[in-house]
């Protein structure tokens, strides 16, 4: 790596970056508050701005918070560098102390090169004026002057597809192509360095391709660098090189995009191997408590990431106080916020016998659209009426990811596409 | 390439380092700020820029009748309406430097918050936009004063319009360096823009503008007026316009130093509170 990094131009070089937010005593905003707050300390009482519930946590350190704790980053030339992390990981942070929206408390930052930012899409868009009058607002607010923003114009309207529209006011603009323009005039920019944030995440998914393929190209073939925020895994996949995972305000990962993203997969809670599932069980699915399901695991996996064609495997513990001979399995599948996609079942085939006991389950999900999931697992009993017992509930029993896989290289829009990718359409004529 | 670019951000302030370099290197920024001011304010109204015409005169008209008629303020024996016109258009030059500062930060925050260019871009914008309001203002009292020159009413002191420059940088920087300490001081403290609001509006009563610091006589308010670093300025531009005016060296001078004062500091505290206002507006 470091024989790599000597032939290279360094771009940005962070070194020892910490951000420090204060807490609580913003919050007055007041003269007449801070006048309070400093009465009541004079007089040895509690301040009474500040909120309540705000005990002490790692990061605290007395009445400011470290939204990032010592960061050590050095980003080449020509790199396209993907930044993850969960929320409040520091990402945002750092994008706006490059971007010199606000400065570190310690520490430096030496950035060699042009910087265009696009924390948000349309920075100073006026909704009055037009869209010709936004790309030279635009441009100036990035850094531009008037005689560059007159040279490239004509390659700015033809990325954006809004020509016919580009001497109307951008109030009458919809929203994509409001973020069409206003990501034409930011890709445009004469500059060393990109930061974005998240901002594919608006316009149709042509747009968004392009916007991708623009930003690969600025990377891979004029030698800038960008720098790209994203919960996205998907575009960070495709766009980066490196990749970046911040955790709690520090670099835990730096280094290829396939195993930081695993990495930052595997570190949020919800995703993990191993889940107990001890816990006190919902009322409402009036359990017998016989079976008493206590863990839930993926076998022969790190990350529970799974490709198409890959089977999920599920290693099911669980208590039984009595012997069943016919117990079967059920899961549902479900989306993050909680909507059922569908279920499948197992043959009520699994004889127990008394104590713990393990089954292994597989199901097979290379339908499922790219996303995060999470399984519903239920073991239950058909009983000699033919009606079902539900013997367990557990409600969130693990979570996994499908990744992405062919789609033409396009990120699956769960909105319009639903949840389920159907087989390749085959062509017959 | 690299060196040209080169950028250190560090937590670091240098409270003397004015930053006008940066500045200049965005003027086409400045310039676009100043376009936007009056394309923004009059776009879909049906008068458009007719409305710079018509304040003034309606105010000026208000003023007659309440200072000229009502309160029989003298004015130096300088025809009414050009004596309000006049001094409503240095009047308004100045507030409106100092208004539309003084909220630069919170009003702008969301573009602040998103992208980074000098900030004071923003405050040297509103003042040129300012000086093109009052230059339209002014043809309208041009007007008049030609008219009354004509009849014979009005002797300006044409050599003393050449300080006419010097008059309008030194109240815009006044109302410019007053507004972005305001504006600075308001990322923390709300209140404070509330108090310009009306505390502009006072300020205007005790500057001789609807009435001639001479009316004041040699009472002791006398000097409040004086002290006001706004009256020195405005009674010199009286006095080569209009041919009257009270204009004594040692309050232009104070009024010069105040005006320096009050830039140089208002720079340094804006360059200050720039780098990380956002953490608390």
């Amino acid at each position: 790596m470091e024989q790599k990094d000597m032939k290279k131009t360094p771009a940005i070089v962070i070194s020892d970056v910490k951000k420090h937010y204060k807490l609580g005593q913003i919050g007055g905003g007041t003269l007449q508050a801070d006048l309070q707050s400093w009465w009541a300390k004079k007089r040895g009482k509690e301040d009474p701005n500040v909120k309540i519930g705000q005990e002490d946590r790692a990061r605290l350190v007395g009445q400011s918070f470290l939204a990032l704790n010592g960061i050590n980053l050095t980003v080449y030339k020509g790199e396209a560098v993907g930044i993850i992390g969960g929320n409040g990981a520091g990402k945002s942070t750092l994008l706006k102390l490059l971007s010199r929206v606000t400065a570190p408390t310690e520490g430096q930052i030496e950035i060699y090169g042009r910087v265009v930012s696009m924390l948000e899409v349309g920075t100073g868009f006026n909704a009055e004026m037009t869209g010709r009058e936004n790309i030279y607002m635009n441009g100036a607010i990035l850094g531009m002057s008037k005689s560059e923003i007159d040279a490239k114009m004509e390659d700015i309207i033809e990325f954006s597809e809004v020509r016919d529209f580009i001497d109307t006011p951008v109030k009458r603009y919809s929203s994509g192509m409001y973020v069409k323009l206003a990501f034409s005039v930011a890709a445009h920019l004469d500059s060393e360095i990109m930061i974005m944030d998240e901002v594919l995440a608006v316009g149709d998914m042509a747009f968004q391709k392009k916007c991708l393929d623009k930003m690969r190209s600025a990377a891979n073939e004029e030698g800038r660098t960008v720098l790209y925020v994203s919960h996205n895994m998907n575009t960070i996949r495709q766009l980066c090189d490196r990749c970046i995972v911040l955790e709690a305000g520090k670099v835990v990962f730096d280094g290829d995009t396939s195993p930081a993203i695993e990495k930052y997969l595997g570190s949020e809670r919800d995703l993990s191997i191993v889940n107990d599932c001890n816990y006190e069980r919902n009322s409402e699915h009036h359990l017998c408590g016989d079976i008493l399901v206590t863990s839930v695991a993926y076998m022969n996996k790190d990350f529970p990431v799974f490709e198409t064609g890959e089977k999920i495997k599920l290693s099911v513990t669980y208590n039984a106080k009595k012997v069943f001979n016919d117990m079967a399995f059920r899961m549902s599948i479900l989306t993050t916020d909680g909507m059922v996609i569908g279920q499948a079942t197992s043959s009520p085939a699994v004889t127990t016998k008394l104590g713990e006991n393990t089954t292994v389950l597989e199901l097979n999900v290379d339908w499922l659209a790219p996303g995060k999931y999470g399984i519903k697992l239920v073991a239950y009993m058909v009983n000699e009426y033919g009606g079902n017992m539900n013997l367990d509930v557990v409600d969130m029993a693990c979570v996994f990811e499908k990744s992405q896989s062919g789609n033409n290289g396009m990120a699956w829009n769960h909105e319009w596409w639903g949840n389920i990718s159907f087989p390749e359409i085959q062509i017959v004529e | 390439m690299e060196n040209k670019h080169y950028t250190l951000i560090t937590a670091e302030h240098k409270f003397l380092d004015l930053k006008l370099k940066e500045v200049w290197k965005y003027r086409d920024l400045i310039v676009l700020f100043t376009k936007r001011y009056f394309t923004v304010q009059y776009k879909q109204t049906v008068l458009g820029p007719a409305w710079l015409f018509l304040n003034p005169i309606i105010s000026s008209l208000i003023y007659c009748f309440i200072f000229g008629g009502i309160a029989g303020m003298g004015t130096d024996g300088i025809p009414q309406i050009l004596f309000y016109m006049s001094g409503n258009a240095i009047w308004g030059y100045f507030s409106s430097c100092l208004n539309n500062n003084a909220n630069t930060f919170k009003s702008n925050a969301h573009v602040f918050g998103k992208v980074y260019f000098p900030r004071l871009t923003v405050p040297i914008s509103n003042v040129f936009a300012s000086v093109i309001k009052f230059g339209i203002q002014m043809i309208l009292t041009v007007a008049f004063l030609v008219f009354y020159c004509i009849k014979g009413d009005v002797h300006p002191n044409w050599w003393a319009l050449c300080f006419l420059p010097v008059i309008l940088i030194e109240l815009g920087l006044m109302g410019m360096g007053l507004g972005i300490i305001i504006s600075s001081l308001t990322t923390k403290y709300r209140d404070l823009s509330v108090l310009v609001g009306f505390g502009v509006q006072l300020w205007m009563y005790i500057t001789p503008i609807v009435y001639p610091l001479s009316q004041s006589g040699d009472s002791w308010y006398k000097y409040i007026l004086l002290i006001n670093p706004v009256t020195a300025p405005v009674e010199l531009f009286r006095y080569a316009l209009l041919g009257q005016g009270t204009v004594q060296l040692p309050y232009i001078i104070f009024s010069v130093v105040f005006t320096m004062v009050v830039t140089i500091l208002g720079i340094m505290i804006f360059n200050k509170v720039e780098k990380t206002f956002m953490d608390t507006v």
